[in-house]
This record gives structure tokens, C-alpha cells and sequence, in this order.
């Protein structure tokens, strides 16, 4: 991962220690790893160059308060400045029309143009109860009709069939029909991928935009788009008058500094990001979180939710319910412990998503070489039967043997294993005689500060 | 209409003589010269070299996503030859820019050899909505035109409608495709193999779901099928290669680097060259990653999939 931002700022301004404020002359060289920052995330040059003027403007006679260093209070101004640019006026769809509101999806190709209109018509359907008719107007790609068709039966909202010989406009004619007739709420107008250089296609989507006169005209972009993000999203806008822009594959390990130049080239908010391929993966656009990626910040609070998608409910709560009677905690409870914590990327892939500064610290305290441990100790695992995972008690000096062999390791590490295990099951038992309390009261006695 | 419109272009273009490549190649990346080349083209027209020339070159080939690093790399590269070489004008200066980016390029330059196995196994990954089936239709017809019998293996199981999309590409390159009731990805190319071998087939292409780098269990899964091709035949797969979407920014070096780590990719396939997005992001890769880039696609139609030459590609993206 790219160094944080915060730390290569604080290697240049390392000679500006002690400097009250920020000034024209110590922020120049600041700016610069600002500027390739930005661009290493793929904000696209002239925004860059646009932004950073902003950002001088501001920081510029800014006091460098209490700890912090002038980096740090630079980066302050940066974040913010980010943030501002991409919120604002972020705001759900806008319905407030004589029904059915008409919502007309556009885009590149493999933007994911169609999965956004099932995810977005299962959210509408879900979270507003509103009746959602979808059609696709792609008459070019093969299957894709066919595509929309089987997302919006997983989604849950009606689809209206088209098929590959007809004309965009007839279609969208028919289905608006359709759609007034069934007093459908909302109608979502899928359209196939297109270029914003490609004339024809161009002037097929504004005839359809003139015909439907929808109340969103939505752009759907790729979050790993680069530099020529800022073409794309100005031939669009200059072609169709977009309401709202939808970044797509965000749950990537891409920095999306896309979204600051379509917002920056187009004016139209930010309305929802696409995170996952399941028709739940949709949000509503957070532009702090946004700014902290771009920044390489680290997104602590899509840490937390991967946490929670990576987490299985049930066995959580089985777990805990195991945990509360206090027996039972066996080695198929540890392996399934492993299992989860793999399940959200390994040690090394929880690293990734800290900031900088954590990480490193992370990384001092030997998480790194963790991972091995924990393979080995997986491995450790595997090579016992099932009833002695249930029942660590049976294992005895020829039981360990054979679990060595079968792992590959020595006889020591499977005591070692077994000793771990052993003490983590008392804690287990601790904890289930109402000895949370007693724990914390102990810790408390530890830390002086909390009380 | 316009779809009909387009075709007709298509075949139009298609009709052309042959060595027509470059004029392709050129055409489909009329946009990309028009961005880098108008400052280019102003740039190289003035007097002499001097330090605002060096910045707006810079500028330059930032838009053209060819990264930060590769191009710090092409500008202190560009900038010692100055001084070693004693340029003196912006046209020779041009010149040492396309020869630096030539022998940057040099290396990714690796055609695709599939005669060496019989049946000749290729595995396509690629992240979500790179184009990874339309390639597969591609490459099945520019396999055809060599006179290859090809198999498709319908290993997207994950997205709707991709076995319609694969198949709908089968017949119109008249491609037997394998495929199976949903199920699993590794299943359905490990039948297809068995299929190819009986039927003698010259090659086999291997669709896979897309899938983002980050979602692991994804990752793992393709990680299987490499497995499990390798386990209906030793020697496969032939060829790994992996799709990027052009558009795509610097996230891309990311994605070789981890498709390379779960599956091996021994190939790149470039598509969507066509549209405004430079491509320039292969500098980039090859600074950081270097895979050979097998073929390009440069537009919509069948035949838009071609064989990556580095002059060309170079001499496109700068108009020599």
C-alpha cells in the first residue's frame, strides 16, 4: 500500500518543526507530495491542479495548533477541502414527480450500468415500498437483456421484456406505457455502455432522454477510472442533462480518485456507491470516507463493516451463547475463530485497511509473521480427529505424535498449542461465571486512567 | 438504427485492404493521439528545450495514466539523454521520447504461441465488466481466421445471463460452448478440457466471473480452477491472461499484481483502447509488473482485437 499521506508530509516539513503557521513558502514543497498524492489515486491532472490552488488558498495563514505538526494541519485542510468538494448537496433519488418517476441509467461499457438498476430498485422497493419496473434498452450486447432480466427477479421488482431487434426508443416508449398503466412508481431505464466519442450512440441516448424526460438521468462510473475520467464525464454531461452520479465497484482496493473528478467536471452529486457484487451492495455516498481513502488514510469505518459482512450472524451468536454457559469452547470453535478472521483477509489484509501509522505499529509487533503461525496452527488442527477436537483432554503422548506427523511439525508445537488452548478456555470460563464484571474491575486496577 | 449504422461501418472497415493495422489501430486510437498529441504536437513545435517544456511533458503523459513513477522514470531518462546526447531541438527531443517508450514497452511485445499444445488451454480473468467475454468472442474469431477449431468453456457461473452472453458469442463464430446449469466454475472447465481432448480441439477459452482483487473467497475460487485445469491436464493452463479495461488508472498495476499472485498470469489483454483513455497505464505496468500484452481491442466489432505491437502502439499514440 501507498504511504499515507500524513507520513510523506512529515518527512518534507521535518525542517519546518516549530513553524507557527502555514506559509506561501513552507507549503510549496508540502503541496508537491499533495499533488502526486492525488494523482497517484487517480484524480485526474487538471482537477488536480485546480484543487491544490484551493487548497493553497486556504492553508495559507492557517495556525498550526497545539501538537500538531504544519503536515499534519496541512492534511487537515486537504481532507476537508476533499470532503466538501465531494458533499454538499448528497441526497437520495429524487421521486418528486407524477409517477412513474422515470430514472435513466448511462454510462460506459462495464461500468455496471445493470447491476446498479437491480440494486437500486431492490433498495427503492425495500427501503421506500415503492412499485419498480425495470427495462433495458441494450440492445447491442448479447445477453444483456437477458441480464437485467434475471437480476431484477433476484431483486424483486417487475421487468418489462425487450428483445435485441427492437429500437431503444420503441422499447422505452412501451414500457412507459406499461409503467402508467400499472401505476408503477418508478421505472428504471437501463441503457447498453457507450463512448462518449461514439456520435451515433450519443444521439440514440439523448433521443431517449428527450422521449422519457426522466426525473434522474443518472451516470454510472467505474471508481477505478483514470485520468480520462474527466473526458468521459464531461462529454456525458455536456450530452444529457445528469442529475446525480453513481460510483460502482468501490469495495475494489482502488483509491476512486475518479469520483473527485467527475464531481469536479460535472457539479452533479454523488448520489450512491456500489460496494460488492450482491444486489444489497449499495450505499449512500459518505464523502468524508471518501476523502480518507483518496488520501490513503485508511477506512476504519469500512473496516468495521467488513467485519460485519464478514461475519456469519448465526455462528456469532452461537458462539456467544457457547461462550456464556461456559463449556464446550473446543478446537472447532478456535478453527472456526481462524476461519472468520481468513474470511476478512487475513491479518494482512485487516493491516491494509488501518492507517498508516497503526499499521506500522502493527507490523513492529510481528502481526506480519502471524500469518504463519496461525497457518501452522490451523494445520495443527486438521490433523486431529474429530473427537479430539471436541475433546482436546484425550490428547495424549502418542495421540500428539500422530498429530505432529500429520501436521509437520514438532511434537513441542502442538503442546505449545495445546497450553494456548488451555488457558484461552479458562479465560472462557472466567468470563461465563459472571466474572466479566470481576475482569474488568481487575483491569480497571491496571489502568489507573479509567474509572 | 444506429446499431445497424455501426454494423455497416464495422464491415465497411473490415472491407478494407489488408496491412490496414496500423490505420486501425490508429483510428481506434484517434482520441488517445488527440489528447496526447495536441500539447505534443505544440510542445514540440517550439524553439528549444527548456524546463517548461520538460513540466508540460510531464503533464502530458500524467493524463495519459501512465503513473506517477513510470513517468518521473521517462522524464529523468529523457532529461540525462539531453544532457548526454547534447538535443538541442524539441523534435529531437520527440524522437528520444518515442525511442524511450519503445524500449519501455520492448519487453511486453511476447506474441501468443498456441501451437505448442494440443488442446491449447486459456484461462481469461479479469476484474468485473472488463470485457472479458467479448474478448473471448474476439479471440475465437481471430482464432477461426487462422484456420484454429476452438471450445468455449462457460466458467461464469456467478453473473446473470454471462452463459446467454458466451453462448450468443458461440454462435456467431460458430464455437461449441460447455456449459453447465450453475455450478461450480472449476466443474465446468474441467468437463470442457475432457470435451476439447475428445473432440481434437486447437484451443480452448476458459470465461471466468469477474471479480475485484479484494474479495478473497473470489480470489481463492479462481485460484481453484487453475487447480483444477492443472489436474485434467498437467501442462495447462497454456496461457493465463488477464483483461484490463484501458479506462482503468493506475488501479491497474494492482490487478496484475494480484491476479499474478493467485493464478499466474502469463498475458494481458487490453481492451476498450478505442475510447478516449490513453492506455498509457502499460508504461506503468511495464515499470512495475511487466507481463507480455498479448492483444488489444480496439472497438466494438469482431474483428477489433489485435496482436500488440509495440512501434505501432507507440507510433499511434504519438502520430509519427
Amino acid at each position: 500500500m501507498l504511504d499515507n499521506l500524513t507520513q510523506r508530509l512529515a518527512k518534507v516539513v521535518k525542517t519546518l518543526r516549530g513553524q507557527a503557521r502555514l506559509t506561501e513558502d513552507n507549503i510549496q514543497e508540502m503541496l508537491r507530495e499533495v499533488r502526486m498524492a492525488l494523482l497517484e489515486a487517480d484524480v485526474a491532472l487538471p482537477v488536480v491542479k485546480d484543487f491544490i490552488a484551493r487548497v493553497k488558498e486556504k492553508a495559507v495563514g492557517q495556525e498550526v495548533i497545539g501538537s500538531l505538526t504544519p503536515g499534519q494541519a496541512l492534511v487537515g485542510v486537504v481532507h476537508r477541502e476533499l470532503a466538501d468538494l465531494m458533499g454538499g448537496q448528497a441526497e437520495g433519488l429524487n421521486l418528486a414527480t407524477q409517477p412513474p418517476a422515470i430514472i435513466l441509467m448511462s454510462g460506459l461499457q462495464g461500468a455496471g450500468k445493470t447491476t446498479t438498476t437491480a440494486k437500486l430498485g431492490k433498495w427503492l422497493k425495500e427501503r421506500q415500498k415503492k412499485k419498480v419496473l425495470t427495462v433495458s434498452c441494450d440492445v447491442y450486447r448479447p445477453a444483456a437483456i437477458e441480464q437485467l432480466k434475471t437480476v431484477s427477479a433476484q431483486a424483486g421488482v417487475e421487468f418489462f421484456p425487450s428483445a435485441a431487434g427492437q429500437k431503444p426508443a420503441a422499447i422505452a416508449a412501451a414500457a412507459l406505457d406499461f409503467a402508467k398503466k400499472h401505476y408503477f412508481d418508478v421505472l428504471f431505464v437501463d441503457t447498453a455502455g457507450r463512448l462518449a466519442i461514439d456520435e451515433a450512440m450519443m444521439a440514440e441516448i439523448k433521443e431517449l432522454h428527450a422521449l422519457l424526460n426522466p426525473v434522474e438521468c443518472l451516470f454510472v462510473v467505474d471508481a477505478m477510472l483514470g485520468q480520462d475520467a474527466v473526458n468521459t464525464a464531461k462529454a456525458f454531461n455536456e450530452a444529457l442533462p445528469l442529475t446525480g452520479v453513481i460510483l460502482t465497484k468501490l469495495d475494489g482496493d482502488a483509491r476512486g480518485g475518479a469520483a473527485l473528478s467527475v464531481r469536479h467536471v460535472t457539479g452533479k452529486p454523488l448520489k450512491f456507491a456500489g460496494v460488492g457484487e450482491k444486489l444489497n451492495g449499495i450505499e449512500e455516498f459518505h464523502p468524508e470516507r471518501m476523502a480518507a481513502r483518496i488520501l490513503g488514510m485508511g477506512d476504519i469505518l469500512g473496516l468495521v463493516e467488513e467485519a460485519q459482512r464478514g461475519v456469519d450472524q448465526e455462528k456469532a451468536q452461537e458462539f456467544v451463547k457457547k461462550m456464556k454457559s461456559g463449556k464446550g469452547f473446543d478446537f472447532n470453535d478456535f478453527k472456526d475463530q481462524i476461519a472468520q478472521m481468513r474470511k476478512m483477509g487475513g491479518i494482512s489484509g485487516l493491516l491494509d485497511k488501518l492507517p498508516a501509522q497503526f499499521a506500522g505499529m502493527a507490523q513492529q509487533a510481528g502481526a506480519g509473521a502471524d500469518e504463519r503461525a496461525i497457518r501452522r496452527i490451523e494445520g495443527i488442527i486438521n490433523s486431529m480427529t474429530p473427537t479430539e477436537r471436541a475433546k482436546p483432554e484425550l490428547i495424549k503422548a502418542s495421540r500428539k505424535r500422530r498429530i505432529a506427523t500429520g501436521a509437520g511439525v514438532q511434537v513441542q508445537e502442538v503442546n505449545r498449542l495445546l497450553n494456548q488452548f488451555e488457558q484461552t478456555q479458562k479465560m472462557m470460563k472466567q468470563f461465563s461465571k459472571g466474572g466479566m464484571a470481576k475482569m474488568m474491575r481487575n483491569m480497571k486496577g491496571m489502568l489507573p486512567g479509567m474509572r | 438504427m444506429f446499431g445497424f449504422l455501426k454494423k455497416k461501418d464495422e464491415a465497411a472497415a473490415a472491407a478494407a485492404p489488408a496491412g490496414s493495422w496500423t490505420q486501425r489501430l490508429k483510428a481506434g486510437l484517434a482520441k488517445t493521439r488527440s489528447t496526447l498529441n495536441t500539447p505534443l504536437g505544440e510542445l514540440f513545435s517550439r524553439a528549444k528545450i527548456d524546463d517548461e517544456l520538460l513540466e508540460e511533458l510531464e503533464t502530458t503523459l500524467l493524463m495519459a495514466d501512465c503513473g506517477v513513477d513510470a513517468t518521473t522514470w521517462l522524464l529523468d531518462e529523457l532529461k540525462a539523454q539531453v544532457k548526454r546526447d547534447k538535443l538541442e531541438t524539441p523534435a529531437q527531443l520527440r524522437q528520444a521520447l518515442i525511442e524511450l517508450m519503445e524500449r519501455l514497452l520492448a519487453p511486453l511485445e511476447q506474441p501468443l504461441d498456441v501451437t505448442t499444445h494440443k488442446p491449447f488451454v486459456v484461462m481469461i480473468a479479469g476484474i468485473n465488466g472488463a470485457g472479458k467475454t467479448t474478448s473471448i468472442g474476439k479471440l475465437a474469431h481471430h482464432f477461426h481466421d487462422e484456420g484454429r477449431s476452438v471450445l468455449f468453456a462457460a466458467g461464469d457461473t456467478f453473473r446473470a445471463a454471462a452463459r446467454e452472453q458466451l453462448a450468443e458469442w458461440g454462435r456467431r463464430n460458430d464455437v461449441t460452448v460447455i456449459a453447465q446449469e450453475s455450478g461450480d466454475p472449476a466443474a465446468v472447465v474441467f468437463d470442457a478440457i475432457g470435451a476439447a481432448k475428445a473432440r481434437g480441439i486447437d484451443i480452448m477459452l476458459a470465461d471466468t466471473a469477474g471479480r475485484l482483487p479484494t474479495q478473497l473467497h473470489l480470489m481463492e475460487e479462481i485460484a481453484k480452477v487453475r487447480r483444477v485445469i492443472q489436474k485434467a491436464d498437467p501442462t495447462a493452463p497454456h496461457e493465463v491472461l488477464l483483461v484490463l479495461d484501458a479506462n482503468i488508472g493506475q488501479n491497474a498495476v494492482q490487478q496484475v499484481k494480484a491476479f499474478d499472485k493467485a493464478i499466474g498470469v502469463t498475458g494481458l489483454v487490453v481492451t476498450k483502447l478505442d475510447g478516449t483513455a490513453k492506455g498509457g497505464v502499460l508504461a506503468a505496468i511495464a515499470r512495475q509488473c511487466p507481463k507480455p500484452v498479448r492483444y488489444i481491442g480496439v472497438g466494438e466489432g469482431i474483428e477489433d482485437l489485435q496482436p500488440f505491437r509495440v512501434k505501432e502502439f507507440v507510433a499511434a499514440l504519438f502520430d509519427t
